[in-house]
């Protein structure tokens, strides 16, 4: 990355930038239309996909729309590729993760940005460090303490390794969120004779809840859309998680079977599409916050 | 006052949970697996000390260095694209569609929340080849281009590719709405003062845009670059790594040496050259713009 620094006028009156101008005589709606067509056909395809047979698929061209909109390809990924199953497998295990991971998170941003004591820009930067580090670092290690304590298989496995990993960015997210925080308002409070628990449950934290539900946004993407943690720690084909049981039907039935497998992936991403509709432009700005300070 | 703030019981209930979990399950295996790179074994079979066997082996291993080069090519490649394209759109977004970019902002935005593994089965399907053709075998057959229609994941160059538009295509949106906002916060003044003096078009971005975007630009890369580095979601379930180890990159590399085949020491020894990569990276840029 260098810096442009401005140049001298000569080169400034130069020609103009040839792709530039061509660029520039394009409508403006045929850039947006392709934008909006590379974006979102994909996912458009995907959808209408689910709904054909197979003898659509081996006889028709491939674009072209379904004949009838039946819902036995998803049935069958439901039932016959255990989406079911593993819908409630991921559910069980990023539900708890979340409640651990806003409510250890918000007391220890709380501790660390509103609290005194001397070691808390050590305590920060080590969250801090958590950032930085790829989770094949802690892989093998994490095994074999799982192994060891009797918890592979088990969902405690992924609520333990999704709660720790998603400790460093919620307390990134909210510390700052907490330093422009009116500190008058907590010493009000403490003046009024209020303990610290109950300045922090009665008044902090209804006023961070906004902050607390991007968070947690964000933080569900991560865990609902894992896929290394669950492999690693998830043998059992009953307990798999959504995107483990969903690499795995694709692998197995991905080949012959394309209807089902194509209902299979717009399963495995409807959750997450609902959610985005719904909340957006929330969603957006705790992504891109969190770009910003990472 | 301060005596509350100050209250040592209160703190360890506030940080203490977090503090520990965080002790137990990261920064312990952080020093467990260093202590790893020093043996042979795994947990099942045990464990002795073998000194830096490991380290020697590292370096004297082909697909290690064919692994980290495919990560470095990838990261490098896919974090330019994410930015170049994130750029394109945010000016977009900021010159053309204005105030009313907000469906297309959040409709392009749409695939960075997709899970990776439901994407890349949307991606094989698209560049498939057998039992039939898939989206783009179908069009090039369509168009009477034949000769075009290939394995597209089957070769490890195309499937190279096919990984890095992928990922593209997927975090742009992003990107876009982070240099949006970076946009944004460039004073119209400064715009308009810049318009009076002649600038316009490409010679406004050129002079006056990208020297005051170049912060966010930077972060831009950085944050990409620290992600793509540790792809694995995205290589595991489009091409599994294949053919052969073409398209595999260290993580997965680390993941098979370690899990396939049960080596706990060198799977560690790779996981740590994975992490050193990722510190210098972030270290390198960070300083590279503090210059600046």
């Amino acid at each position: 990355m260098t810096r442009i620094a401005p140049a001298p006028l000569a080169e400034r009156s130069g020609r103009p930038h040839p792709l530039a101008e061509r660029l520039q005589s394009v409508p403006l709606f045929v850039i947006v239309a392709l934008v909006l067509v590379v974006t979102v056909y994909p996912l458009v395809w995907m959808l209408l996909s689910s709904f054909k047979t197979a003898d659509e698929f081996s006889g028709g061209v491939i674009w072209a729309l379904p004949r009838t909109f039946s819902f036995d390809n998803f049935v069958r990924a439901w039932t016959v590729g255990k989406m079911n199953l593993y819908f409630v497998n991921s559910l069980l295990s990023v539900i708890p993760s979340l409640a651990l991971v806003i409510l250890m998170g918000v007391g220890a941003a709380f501790g660390l940005e509103i609290m005194r004591w001397r070691l808390k820009t050590s305590v920060s930067l080590l969250f801090l460090l958590g950032i930085m580090i790829p989770i094949q670092m802690v892989l093998l290690p994490l095994f074999t303490m799982y192994f060891r304590a009797h918890l592979l298989d088990t969902r405690w496995a992924l609520i333990l390794t999704y709660t720790a990993f998603g400790l460093p960015t919620t307390i990134f997210f909210l510390t700052g969120y907490f330093r422009n925080f009116a500190r008058e308002i907590i010493e009000a409070a403490v003046v009024d004779g209020a303990t610290i628990y109950q300045v922090f449950w009665k008044v902090v934290l209804p006023m961070v809840m906004n902050s607390v539900v991007t968070v947690a946004l964000v933080q569900f993407f991560f865990m609902w859309n894992d896929l290394l943690v669950s492999l690693t720690f998830i043998n059992n084909p009953d307990l798999r998680t959504i995107q483990a049981g969903l690499l795995n039907f694709a692998g197995q039935y991905g080949q012959r079977e394309w209807g089902p497998t194509f209902a299979s992936v717009t399963l495995a991403v409807a959750p997450t599409v609902i959610v985005y509709l719904l909340l957006n432009q929330k969603i957006m700005k705790g992504l891109t916050a969190g770009a910003v300070k990472g | 006052m301060e005596r509350t703030l100050r209250d040592w019981r209160a703190i360890t209930v506030f940080v203490g949970p977090a503090l520990l979990l965080f002790v137990v399950i990261l920064v312990v295996p952080i020093v467990w697996s260093l202590g790893y790179t020093l043996t042979e074994g795994s947990v099942i079979a045990g464990f002795h000390f073998v000194g830096l066997s490991n380290y020697v082996r590292l370096a004297q291993d082909p697909a290690f260095w064919s692994a980290l080069w495919f990560s470095v090519k990838y990261a490098v490649l896919v974090s330019a694209g994410q930015v170049f394209f994130g750029l394109m759109l945010a000016l977009l977004y900021s010159f053309y569609l204005k105030r009313s970019s907000v469906l297309v902002r959040t409709l392009v935005f749409l695939p960075v929340v997709l899970p990776t593994v439901a994407v890349a089965q949307l991606f094989v399907k698209l560049f498939a080849i057998a039992p039939q053709y898939g989206f783009l075998n179908s069009f090039l057959h369509a168009v009477h281009l034949d000769d075009l229609v290939q394995p597209w994941l089957g070769q490890g160059g195309s499937a190279f590719w096919v990984i890095v538009v992928m990922d593209v295509w997927k975090a742009m949106g992003l990107y876009a709405v982070l240099l949006y906002t970076g946009l944004m916060d460039i004073p119209e003044d400064t715009l308009e003062a810049a318009r009076l003096d002649g600038a316009h078009g490409w010679k406004l971005t050129q002079f006056i845009i990208l020297p005051l975007l170049t912060p966010v630009i930077v972060t831009s890369l950085i944050f990409s670059l620290n992600g793509t580095l540790k792809v694995f979601d995205s290589v595991l379930a489009l091409t599994g790594g294949g053919p052969g180890t073409s398209t595999t990159p260290l993580t997965l590399y680390m993941y098979k040496t370690s899990f396939s085949y049960s080596q706990y020491g060198y799977g560690s020894t790779i996981a740590v050259a994975l992490t050193l990569l990722c510190m210098i990276v972030s270290l390198i840029i960070i300083r590279r713009s503090r210059e600046n």
